[in-house]
């Protein structure tokens, strides 16, 4: 009989508290473009899972998503909606036909803006699920820095778990990297004991190596993930920025012992996708990295295909989006 | 597993591709296939069959006929038939038939590439997304070959009836490297499969009936080796293409000798993987899989041998064997497998005892801890590091997943350990410095070099070895000149020719005696035997002595024209014009006397010769800095660039006509383009070239560039062939002398290429062609 399993069956590593800035660390940034592209194209073709390992592997995708609401024109209402959706990912009758009534499912985190935080709270109560506040003049991350650190405690006053900050592009554009770990590292101190996920902005930042410098950066400065974009630029997580991320996430657990998070974010809506990225993280970090506190994808309309997917699995006909309820 | 189990472990489970419809098919033959001879199936003469078995589990799939010598009679003879029109058929039609060829791979790729990996054991990922895409590209891309041809390759039309012979390790695209091109310049073809893996190409001879192709353009015999020898040595056939191992190409280039068969050979490697510690390392590692671990390993152009950087070697090691450990080994049809099976268990053994001799040798072993299927013929990716150059895993082809790691210290060290092969197919070079790569990419000797990337294949990129690897290109359209000859001849400048020899009056004095010698590293040397030879006039009078040079000679002037090699290679084209220029200029100074010594010694109009000789000159002078290469339009984002590169040490033995003109157009047309030379004059004219010797002294050519040997042409040919470090040779004599040289050449399998003994003396693209040979060089690039 299924019964019901946490994700953390392990005990949670150490958070990542940080290195003095070292520069050394980005002179090591070597990355070929058109090499990292062949890896991320052929990661999704040399693996694949079917079935029932698809289908746990999906109902494992569903406990790494932050599900997210990050509109202009997002009330208590539809945040409600949402976290009612996070603590009911799937419908009871489709887990029951998948044979798996008691297992204890909810998405890894809800993600909003800070207004939204005490409305998230409330409606999670009990659930153990953590709220997640985007932060720092997200998206673009261009208010005062004083305001920025004003904002993180105010979220984590509210109750916010979790943190995604944004960095200033600037710093990376600019080659200030210096200047980007002082703000990120005053960050982290602004989190406390909420965990701090680094927007990276990925589409603004140019170039990989930037990307592969700026993960550097952010981790040395003390985050306890590395997220690849605010899901507002116009290009935001693909496979290939991801390979780059999780491949200095690798170098730094390399030199420093300690191990980041990785969170993709905009973009990915489908179940197919989901699956390219736990294979990513199997693949380039190992089985740990595919868990709950090292891994989160950020995203809205993913769950709903994974429960069409899921749904499909367990009757074998093809699901209708209708038949999903909303967040 | 129940799902929540499932969920906490995460493991890939299997992915089975479907093996029903390759089999439905298999078996809609009723598990038995005949010869695909002029458009029809037919049963073997011999009455006898083979089985083809599944590699990964040793089930038979099939059985398959078994060509004998009477059966490749009829196909050699059904593609004579069918060349008549084929070759008479417009370009434009050829064209549609390929294009109908592609399309139709195209509509049943997933059953070639399900078919590829039953038989071969590849894994379905790499028939399904590299082997099939890339046969369906090599038919479009010729069909527009044959639409050019004829205002592309004007002046030239097909071989004629040629015979291809392909290897197990990429059946269909093999099939499609020979067939395509083959058929785009209106050749007819025998194409025999390799023994291990006929099926998908009887399923290509079912596309071909499909499509309405003429019967006997295509024929398709299977069999073993006595099959292969038998399409080699049928006297119907002008022209052998074949792929596989260098010990067979070697027998091949015997069987062939002298028979005027127009040959080309793509054969083994031993290709380095070169990673700086400049390089993205990561990326370096995946470039690994793919060089390596791609295809089991049985690529003829697998990366190795991995050269790294002292500084960076055991970081490498460490990445490399963190990424084996993910590698997953097992059923070819699972979709998320890497490696699959071994072809056969002869070939599992090969690996196993090379592997141990590795060992044996002191080199140091590592493999992941899972272990392979028990069942069927598979071996674990192997990395053995502590590798020294010496050792038998450093120099043999393994064919399988094996890796042997090397360290160097400089650049310098790299290009020397790349290039401490006896093979030329393929190289890598990771570095994130273009400076570097480039420089080492012109440096390693290898047809194909692929910068911070590996295995990449295009049809609009050559392929083809340097050294023992083969000669020929395949793809691009330097693979066209493999399957054309030349039909019309360029206008001829003013001929040659005509009685003109002045009567020469009796000296008062008698003349001060000359000797003439050998020209060898810049010197004038007397021969190593002592002796010398007479010179005649047409009419029997003696006129001269040369000195009968010998193996020793030889020897020494090789080793001249070796050591100036290097210095001569990096010489600017400007440069090398300007040194010709002058030669042609110094010849001028002296056009009288060798006009003299032309008509003394042929009795021909010397004077026409000498103008004709110092067009030539100019000729050759005004190539050398304009015989370019391309780039070609590979569909990735990426430059590949085609370079003409001089061949080395090449070896002449001139026509017994025009003696200074043969020098000026053969010779230093190969001076132009890099060569260094060991040239054996017309044996019936000597004293033109040994007169020739006092013009190059005068003009800069540099010491060791230009030798010559006078003495026996055959003698000394066949010294010249068989000369290890001789790369090139060019002979013209009688047929004869052919068979020598061509047999001969088997031991470092160098480029030959034979001439008429007299007669008019090759076009200039030809000579170029045969001048250089074509390095592809492809620099991915990206910000």
């Amino acid at each position: 009989m299924a019964t019901a399993t946490l994700p953390h069956t392990h005990p949670l590593p150490e958070r990542n508290p940080g290195t003095p800035f070292d520069p050394s660390a980005l002179e090591g940034a070597l990355v070929n473009k058109s090499a990292v592209e062949r890896r991320a194209a052929t990661l999704p073709t040399r693996r694949t899972v079917k079935k029932e390992w698809q289908a746990a592997w999906l109902l494992h995708a569903i406990r790494t998503i932050d599900l997210t609401t990050l509109s202009g024109d997002d009330t208590p209402g539809t945040v409600r909606r949402l976290c009612a959706k996070a603590r009911q990912p799937v419908r009871p009758e489709l887990l029951r036909d998948l044979g798996i009534p008691h297992l204890r499912l909810t998405t890894g985190a809800v993600c909003v803006y800070h207004e939204m935080v005490p409305t998230a709270v409330e409606a999670l109560e009990g659930s153990g699920i953590p709220v997640a506040a985007v932060s720092t003049g997200f998206p673009a991350g261009l208010t005062p820095h004083r305001l920025k650190l004003q904002e993180i405690e105010a979220s984590v006053a509210a109750g916010a778990r979790e943190i995604d900050i944004v960095i200033s592009r600037r710093h990376v554009l600019t080659g200030n990297w210096k200047a980007l770990y002082q703000e990120v590292r005053d960050f982290r101190e602004a989190c406390g004991p909420a965990h701090m996920k680094s927007i990276l902005a990925v589409g603004e930042l140019g170039t990989l190596k930037n990307v592969y410098k700026a993960s550097m950066v952010c981790m040395q400065a003390g985050s306890d993930f590395i997220k690849t974009s605010t899901g507002k630029e116009a290009v935001n997580a693909t496979l290939q920025n991801s390979l780059v991320m999780v491949r200095a996430i690798r170098a730094f657990y390399e030199q420093t012992g300690y191990k980041v998070g990785f969170k993709p974010a905009g973009g990915i809506r489908t179940a197919k996708q989901a699956l390219d990225w736990l294979i990513l993280m199997k693949e380039e970090l190992g089985h740990e990295w595919m868990q709950p506190h090292l891994f989160r994808i950020g995203a809205s309309a993913l769950l709903n295909d994974i429960e069409r997917q899921l749904e499909h699995f367990a009757y074998g006909r093809y699901a209708s989006m209708q038949y999903q309820p909303l967040g | 597993m129940t799902l929540t189990e499932l969920m906490e472990t995460l493991p890939y489970g299997p992915a089975p591709e479907a093996a029903q419809p390759a089999l439905d098919w298999i078996q809609a033959h009723k598990g038995r296939f005949q010869l695909f001879i002029a458009g029809r199936w037919r049963k073997p003469a011999s009455q006898e069959w083979f089985t083809t078995l599944n590699p990964a589990n040793s089930q038979p799939l099939a059985e398959v006929a078994q060509a004998s010598a009477a059966d490749v009679d009829e196909a050699v003879k059904a593609a004579r038939k069918a060349f008549a029109s084929w070759s008479q058929t417009k370009g434009h039609v050829r064209a549609r038939y390929l294009y109908a060829m592609a399309r139709q791979i195209q509509k049943h790729a997933r059953l070639f590439a399900v078919l590829e990996t039953l038989d071969n054991g590849k894994p379905i990922r790499e028939t399904r997304d590299i082997d099939i895409p890339l046969v369906a590209r090599h038919f479009y891309y010729h069909a527009g070959w044959a639409q050019l041809m004829e205002s592309e390759l004007a002046g030239y039309g097909p071989v004629g009836v040629v015979g291809q012979i392909i290897p197990w390790n990429f059946p269909l695209l093999m099939l499609a490297w020979k067939i395509a091109p083959a058929l785009a310049m209106g050749n007819t073809v025998v194409l025999k499969p390799a023994e291990f893996t006929p099926l998908t190409a009887l399923l290509f001879a079912e596309i071909c009936q499909q499509i309405g192709l003429p019967p006997g353009v295509v024929n398709i015999i299977t069999g073993d080796g006595k099959t292969g020898a038998a399409l080699v040595e049928h006297p119907g056939v002008d022209k052998i293409a074949f792929t596989g191992s260098t010990e067979v190409g070697r027998l091949i280039r015997k069987a062939t000798a002298g028979s005027g068969k127009k040959l080309s050979l793509e054969l083994g490697g031993k290709s380095p993987f070169v990673v700086f510690e400049d390089a993205d390392l990561d990326s370096a590692v995946e470039g690994v899989v793919d060089a390596i671990w791609f295809n089991q390993g049985q690529v003829c152009c697998a990366g190795s041998r991995l050269l790294v950087q002292e500084s960076i070697a055991e970081k490498m090691y460490a990445k490399l064997r963190a990424r084996m450990e993910k590698l997953r080994v097992g059923d070819p049809l699972d979709k998320a497998v890497d490696i699959g099976a071994i072809i056969a268990p002869v070939q599992l053994q090969k690996i196993q005892r090379l592997v141990q001799k590795g060992l044996e040798e002191g080199a140091r072993l590592w493999q992941p801890s899972w272990a392979v299927p028990a069942e069927g013929c598979f071996y674990p990716p192997t990395l053995f590091t502590d590798v020294a150059p010496a050792s038998t895993i450093a120099q043999e082809e393994i064919f399988g997943p094996v890796l042997a790691a090397l360290t160097f210290r400089t650049p310098e060290e790299a290009v020397r350990l790349a290039n401490n092969t006896r093979y030329g197919l393929a190289a890598s070079i990771w570095s994130e410095d273009i400076n570097l790569a480039l420089d080492v990419a012109t440096q390693i000797k290898a047809g194909t070099i692929w910068i911070n990337s590996t295995n990449l294949f295009d049809a609009a990129s050559g392929f083809g070895g340097y050294r023992e690897s083969g000669f020929g290109r395949e793809g691009g359209k330097e693979g066209l000149w493999e399957y054309v000859k030349k039909t019309a001849r360029a206008p001829k400048t003013k001929a040659v020719a005509g009685k003109t020899r002045a009567a020469q009056p009796a000296p008062a004095v008698p003349p001060i005696d000359r000797t003439a010698k050998l020209f060898i590293g810049g010197k004038q040397v007397r021969p190593d035997s002592g002796y010398s030879k007479v010179v005649y006039d047409p009419d029997g009078h003696p006129i001269g002595e040369v000195g009968l040079g010998n193996r020793k000679d030889i020897r020494n002037a090789v080793e001249a024209a070796r050591g100036a090699l290097e210095g001569w290679r990096k010489t600017s084209g400007h440069n090398k014009a300007q040194i010709l220029y002058f030669l042609a200029e110094n010849l001028s100074e002296r056009a009288e006397e060798f006009a003299r010594r032309i008509a003394q010694q042929t009795g021909q109009d010397g004077t026409a010769e000498v103008e004709a000789a110092l067009e030539a000159l100019f000729t050759a002078a005004a190539w050398a800095d304009k015989y370019e290469g391309v780039v070609h339009n590979t569909p990735i984002r990426n430059v590949t660039l085609a370079v003409p590169e001089p061949i080395g040490v090449m070896g002449i033995l001139c026509p017994n006509d025009q003696p200074l003109l043969a020098l000026a157009r053969l010779a230093a047309t190969a001076l132009a383009m890099g060569n260094t030379l060991v040239v054996v004059p017309s044996p019936l004219a000597p004293l033109t070239a040994t007169d020739f010797y006092q013009v190059l002294e005068t003009s800069d050519i540099p010491a060791g560039t230009f030798n010559l040997v006078t003495g026996e042409r055959d003698e000394l040919a066949k010294t010249l062939a068989e000369h290890d470090d001789v790369d090139a040779l060019w002979y013209a004599g009688p047929q004869a002398g052919w068979a020598l040289v061509e047999k001969a050449s088997a031991g470092n399998m160098k480029r030959t290429w034979t001439l008429p003994a007299s007669g008019p003396l090759p076009d200039l693209d030809e000579i170029l062609r045969q001048a250089t040979q074509v390095k592809n060089i492809w620099v991915p690039y990206g910000a």
